[in-house]
């Protein structure tokens, strides 16, 4: 059995950790899009502005309202059509797919920055009001002020909320294999198809992605 | 924009809502189940009753639902023979009760975590005065601790319930025919992905808003110790003390 997905000569071993590595990087690079959009939304949900407010809010309703295989699929499905018409406008013909990498970082950024404007609101309000007070009276800039006081502290609060976005991004990344990008579950499903032992495979990405989790918890 | 294709497509997806509703409903209640009993399992506080549940827990709420899903469905049917001598062939061979298997034991894993977090908030005074008005230990479950737990856990498991409903689309694909596998259907004829998962994302969205509110009324009917009393209410009682 652990010839299967070990790294001898008919081991899938080799073809699970590429797959594994792959999750890593979706993952990575959905979470890091994650934190532009969640930055900027609750940036604007605490703003004065009510469009800003009402925009912010109305994007995390949207998207944590629908499944994430919906938004997957509809940012998939919706950019390559987009990317055909504007390819029919010079001539080419047929479907053009988007990059299952890219758009699977761009999904799992616009899912994970709805949970991670929530938990930056939270830590920027967690902030004593005091500090605040305190730098605008030495006389801070609003920048300054940004910089030394508020993404310091705000970012120390976000830390425990940010390690269940973490862990949401990594599991949702499962989902991008439906767009075709081979990462740990596709591989895994190639390999139960064609040795016809779904039950060692999925074991095997569960593990893989359960020591990935681990490397988070203890650095 | 084609009006009448987006009627028409709502009018198709709409017969796959019966079967989201009933994969989430089972699952939720039979996982709220299996959660109450694991979370008050867990506070027996015997190590070899509460690491097999913390195991559990654990494995469930730290991988992805859709590898569980492939896991039950795909997995175990590598073990057909033996399944089918123990007589459980029948139910692993159906798409459906597989995915409701995955959903519940997916659910339940949360869900215990949930209640436990909602037991522990109890305030230890309310025991105290529970226990010194002579109630036994289930009587004190029954009428004060559990009472005030799941109250504390509702919002939570608000939450818990929408991502189950959002949980039921990764059921179509093993094959079953709701929402989004109905969705995915009308996409294979007709080529028009956009606006027919707009659609989709709209039945899931109208669902969604619906069970908020149901738990914010609930919420608000089981504190209303948390409100300030209306003036009505507070003279009819001071009326009936004197």
């Amino acid at each position: 059995m652990f010839d299967l997905v070990g790294f001898g000569a008919n081991g899938w071993g080799p073809a699970l950790l590429r797959a594994a590595l792959m999750t890593l990087c979706l993952s990575a690079a959905g979470f890091l899009s994650g934190v532009a959009l969640g930055v900027l939304a609750a940036f604007a949900r605490l703003s004065g502005d009510r469009f800003a407010r009402g925009a912010a809010f109305a994007y995390s309703a949207l998207f944590r309202g629908v499944p994430d295989l919906l938004t997957i699929y509809l940012l998939y499905f919706g950019g390559s059509v987009a990317l055909t018409t504007i390819g029919g406008w010079f001539g080419a013909r047929g479907f053009i797919g988007l990059p299952g990498f890219a758009t699977g970082a761009v999904a799992l950024g616009v899912i994970s920055g709805t949970y991670q404007a929530e938990v930056y609101r939270g830590a920027f309000l967690a902030i004593h009001r005091g500090e605040l007070e305190a730098a605008r009276a030495y006389g801070m800039s609003g920048l300054i002020m940004l910089r030394r006081i508020v993404a310091p502290q705000t970012l120390r609060y976000a830390i425990p909320g940010l390690g269940n976005v973490w862990q949401l991004v990594l599991k949702d990344s499962a989902l991008v294999s439906v767009i075709g990008l081979v990462e740990l579950m596709r591989q895994a499903q190639i390999g139960a198809g064609s040795t016809r032992e779904p039950f060692i495979f999925f074991c095997a990405a569960e593990d893989e992605r359960a020591s990935q989790q681990g490397t988070r918890t203890s650095t | 924009m084609d009006v009448g294709f987006l009627v028409d497509t709502l009018s198709q997806l709409m017969r796959g809502v019966p079967l989201t509703l009933e994969l989430a409903a089972t699952s939720v209640s039979s996982g709220f189940i299996l959660a109450l009993a694991l979370a008050l399992a867990l506070e027996t506080r015997r190590p070899s009753i509460v690491w097999p549940i913390r195991g559990y827990v654990a494995a469930f709420r730290g991988t992805p639902l859709l590898v569980q899903i492939f896991l039950i469905y795909y997995g175990l049917g590598q073990f057909r023979p033996t399944l089918q001598t123990l007589g459980l062939w029948g139910f692993f061979r159906a798409p459906f009760w597989c995915a409701i298997l995955a959903l519940t034991l997916n659910t339940a894993a949360y869900g215990t975590e949930i209640i436990r977090g909602g037991l522990q908030s109890v305030p230890h005074g309310q025991i105290e005065a529970a226990r010194a008005c002579g109630m036994s230990r289930s009587l004190a479950y029954r009428r004060v601790i559990l009472p005030i737990a799941l109250r504390q856990a509702l919002p939570s498991y608000g939450n818990e319930i929408i991502l189950m409903i959002k949980g039921t689309s990764l059921t179509s694909i093993v094959t079953l025919l709701e929402i989004t596998g109905i969705a995915q259907q009308i996409i294979s004829q007709t080529y028009r992905a956009v606006e027919v998962f707009a659609c989709a994302g709209a039945i899931y969205l109208a669902m969604n808003y619906l069970v908020v509110h149901l738990v914010a009324i609930l919420e608000h009917r089981l504190s209303p110790h948390l409100r300030a009393p209306d003036i009505e209410t507070a003279v009819a009682i001071e009326g009936g003390l004197h």
